[in-house]
C-alpha cells in the first residue's frame, strides 16, 4: 500500500495524519514552513473560561503525537505541482517526487492585500505577518504600528501585539466608498467584532471597565469618546478617517490620515500624520487552493466561506478520485474546526484505503465538525453555515444534474 | 538594535541565544538557529531585503509565510529564495537582489 501524502502541517493536516496513522496507514506530511503547526502557531487568546489558547503548545502537542505514531513530517518542503498520472497522484517538490493513491490538501488560507499608496515600503506587512513575527519568531515587527482594516483577525492580532509590548498607535477603517460602506459604519464594524469580544484578556477589560457603560461595550472592550472616536482594548479606532498614504523615505515612517467625505474625497486641511515604524494591512483571508486548481477540481465562489473553494462533500472528498481537502482550503474558520475536518478527511482516506467498519465513525466525525463550528470562539464569516450548505447543494447538483 | 521579545506574559521567556552567524550584503549578522532569515535580519534592524528589479524601490517582507515572494533574496548563490521561509545556517551568504541593468519591460516586449 502506498503512503498517504498530506500537504500542509497545520491543524487540519496534522489531525488527518494522526487519524490515518491510528488506523494503521503509513503517512507522509509535507510543509514548506520550518515548523509544524501552520497558522495555529501564531494564535494566542484567552478562552471564555480564563485559560489561554496557546497556538505553540497546541501545535507542539499535535506534532509530538504525529511523531509518536511514526508519521514522517518533512518541513521546509514547498510543493510546486501535483498531477494524476496512471491512477496515482504525483507530488513535485524541489528535491523529490512523491507518489500516492490518497492525497490530502490541507494548505490553509492566505491574506488578501489592500493596496494603499506607499504599501510597498519596507515595514508594511500583512497583519498575519506581524502575528507570526511576534508570536512565532519572537521578533517585534516594530516599536509602534498602525493597523489598516478592522476585522476579527486584525482585532485579535492588535491585542497580541500589545501583549508582546508592541505599541499599536491606532486601527483605521478602510477608505469609505460604496462597496465598503458596511465596513465603515461604526456600529456595523463593532457588531462584526462581537465574535472576538471575549478574546479581550481580562486585564484589558479591567483597565477599561470604569469607562464602559453597558454590557455590550463591556463584552467588546470598547469605549466611546465623543471627540476622539472609539477605543478597543485601549487602541483608538478611527471611524471617520482613512489612511491616504503610508509615507517614508526608504522604509515606513508613518501614515497620513484624513477625514474623507462619503464619496471618499479628502477634506482639505484635515490631514494628520501618525508616526509609526510599521504598518499592518488587514484585508481578510481566502482559501489557499492553487494545488486543487492545478489538479482540476471544480471551484465555486462562496462569499460566506471567504472566496473560491474546491467542490467537496461532507466527508472531505473532492470530485477527483483519491484527492481530499480539509481545513481552511474548504472555507475560512478557526483552528478547532480545521482539526475536526482533518479527522473526517483522515477517516475517509482510511475507509477508501480498504479499512472496513468505519461508517459510523465517519458520520460522527461529520457531525462533530458542525458541533465544533457551533461552539467556535472565533468566527470569520457570520454565515459560514449557509456557505457550507451551498457547497453541499453544488455537490448534489454536480452528481445529479 | 535588538527587537527580540525575550519576555512574554503568556508565551513565557526566551534565552537570547545567538549561535549562528551569516552574511547579508557582505556584513556579518548573528541570529538564532532555526529562525528564518527575515526574522534574523529584522531582529538586527534590517527591513530592506531587496530593491525591485525594475523600479529599484526598496522592499521587505509582506506576508511572512511564503505567499507573496516580496522577500526574495539570493542564498549561497541561489536566487529568488524566500527569506521568510529559509532558516539561517552557519556561514550562509545572503545577498539582496537589486535593480536589473535593463528594464524588465524591454525583453518582455521582444518576447511577445
Ligand atoms: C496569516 C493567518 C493568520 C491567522 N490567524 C488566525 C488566528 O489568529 N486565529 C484563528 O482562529 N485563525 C487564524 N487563521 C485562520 C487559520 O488558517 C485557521 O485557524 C487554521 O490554522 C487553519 O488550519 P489549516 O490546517 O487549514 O491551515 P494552516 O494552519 O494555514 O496550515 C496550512 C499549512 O500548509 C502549508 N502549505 C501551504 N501551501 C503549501 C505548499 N504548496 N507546499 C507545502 N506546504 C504548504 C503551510 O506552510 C501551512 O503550514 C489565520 C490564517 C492566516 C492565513
Ligand atoms: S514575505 Fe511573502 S513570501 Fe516571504
Amino acid at each position: 500500500m502506498s503512503k498517504v501524502v498530506i500537504i500542509g502541517a497545520g491543524p487540519a493536516g496534522l489531525s488527518a495524519a494522526i487519524t490515518c496513522a491510528k488506523k494503521g496507514l503509513d503517512v507522509l506530511v509535507l510543509d514548506e514552513f520550518m515548523k509544524a503547526g501552520g497558522r495555529l502557531l501564531g494564535q494566542l487568546y484567552e478562552e471564555p473560561d480564563g485559560s489561554w489558547w496557546n497556538g505553540i503548545h497546541e501545535s507542539t502537542r499535535l506534532y509530538n503525537q504525529a511523531k509518536d505514531l511514526g508519521i514522517q513530517v518533512k518541513l521546509n518542503t514547498p510543493v510546486n505541482h501535483i498531477e494524476k498520472v496512471d491512477h496515482e497522484w504525483v507530488i513535485y517538490t524541489e528535491e523529490n517526487t512523491f507518489y500516492t493513491n490518497h492525497l490530502l490538501l490541507a494548505t490553509g488560507a492566505a491574506e488578501s492585500p489592500v493596496p494603499v499608496p506607499g504599501w510597498t515600503l519596507p515595514g508594511v506587512m500583512s497583519v498575519g505577518a506581524a502575528q507570526v513575527m511576534t508570536n512565532v519568531h519572537r521578533v517585534k515587527p516594530g516599536e509602534r504600528g498602525v493597523i489598516i482594516g478592522v476585522n476579527v483577525l486584525s482585532a485579535a492580532i492588535a491585542m497580541e501585539l500589545q501583549l508582546a509590548g508592541v505599541e499599536v498607535a491606532c486601527m483605521t477603517l478602510p477608505k469609505m466608498n460604496k462597496i465598503t460602506s458596511d465596513a465603515t459604519d461604526p456600529k456595523k464594524v463593532l457588531n462584526s467584532l462581537l465574535p472576538v469580544s471575549h478574546m479581550a484578556p481580562s486585564e484589558f477589560i479591567k483597565l477599561g471597565s470604569k469607562l464602559m457603560r453597558n454590557d455590550f461595550m463591556k463584552k467588546l472592550g470598547v469605549t466611546f469618546y465623543p471627540k476622539k472616536g472609539v477605543k478597543m482594548w485601549n487602541i483608538p479606532i478611527q471611524l471617520r478617517k482613512a489612511v491616504i498614504e503610508i509615507y517614508g523615505e526608504n522604509q515606513v515612517e508613518g501614515v497620513t490620515i484624513a477625514t474623507i467625505t462619503s464619496d471618499g474625497e479628502v477634506i482639505a486641511g484635515s490631514e494628520e500624520k501618525i508616526p509609526a515604524d510599521f504598518v499592518c494591512i488587514a484585508g481578510g483571508l481566502y482559501p489557499l487552493a492553487e494545488l486543487a486548481g492545478v489538479a482540476g477540481c471544480p471551484f465555486y465562489l462562496i462569499e460566506e466561506l471567504g472566496g473560491y473553494v474546491p467542490l467537496h462533500n461532507e466527508r472531505m472528498e473532492t470530485t477527483l478520485d483519491g484527492l481530499y481537502i480539509a481545513g481552511n482550503i474548504t472555507g475560512i474558520e478557526g483552528a478547532k474546526v480545521a482539526a475536526t475536518q482533518g479527522i473526517t478527511a483522515g477517516l475517509s482516506i482510511a475507509r477508501n484505503s480498504g479499512i472496513i467498519g468505519l461508517e459510523k465513525e465517519i458520520q460522527e466525525s461529520v457531525r462533530s465538525i458542525d458541533h465544533t463550528r457551533d461552539r467556535a470562539h472565533i468566527q470569520f464569516h457570520p454565515n459560514v453555515k449557509r456557505g457550507k450548505r451551498k457547497v453541499q447543494e453544488q455537490w448534489k447538483a454536480y452528481y445529479n444534474g | 538594535m535588538n527587537r527580540r521579545i525575550l519576555e512574554h506574559p503568556i508565551l513565557g521567556n526566551l534565552d537570547d541565544q545567538y549561535d549562528v552567524s551569516f552574511t547579508f550584503n557582505n556584513k556579518v549578522y548573528e541570529g538564532c538557529g532555526n529562525e528564518p532569515l527575515a526574522a534574523a535580519l529584522l531582529a538586527n534592524g534590517v527591513r530592506t531585503l531587496r530593491h525591485h528589479e525594475e523600479s529599484g524601490s526598496p522592499r521587505g517582507i509582506y506576508c511572512n509565510i511564503g505567499h507573496c515572494y516580496e522577500c526574495r533574496v539570493t542564498v549561497n548563490g541561489q536566487p529568488a529564495v524566500r527569506a521568510c521561509l529559509t532558516p539561517i545556517e552557519e556561514g550562509m551568504v545572503v545577498e539582496s537582489i537589486g535593480k536589473l541593468p535593463t528594464p524588465v519591460r524591454d525583453w518582455r516586449g521582444e518576447d511577445e
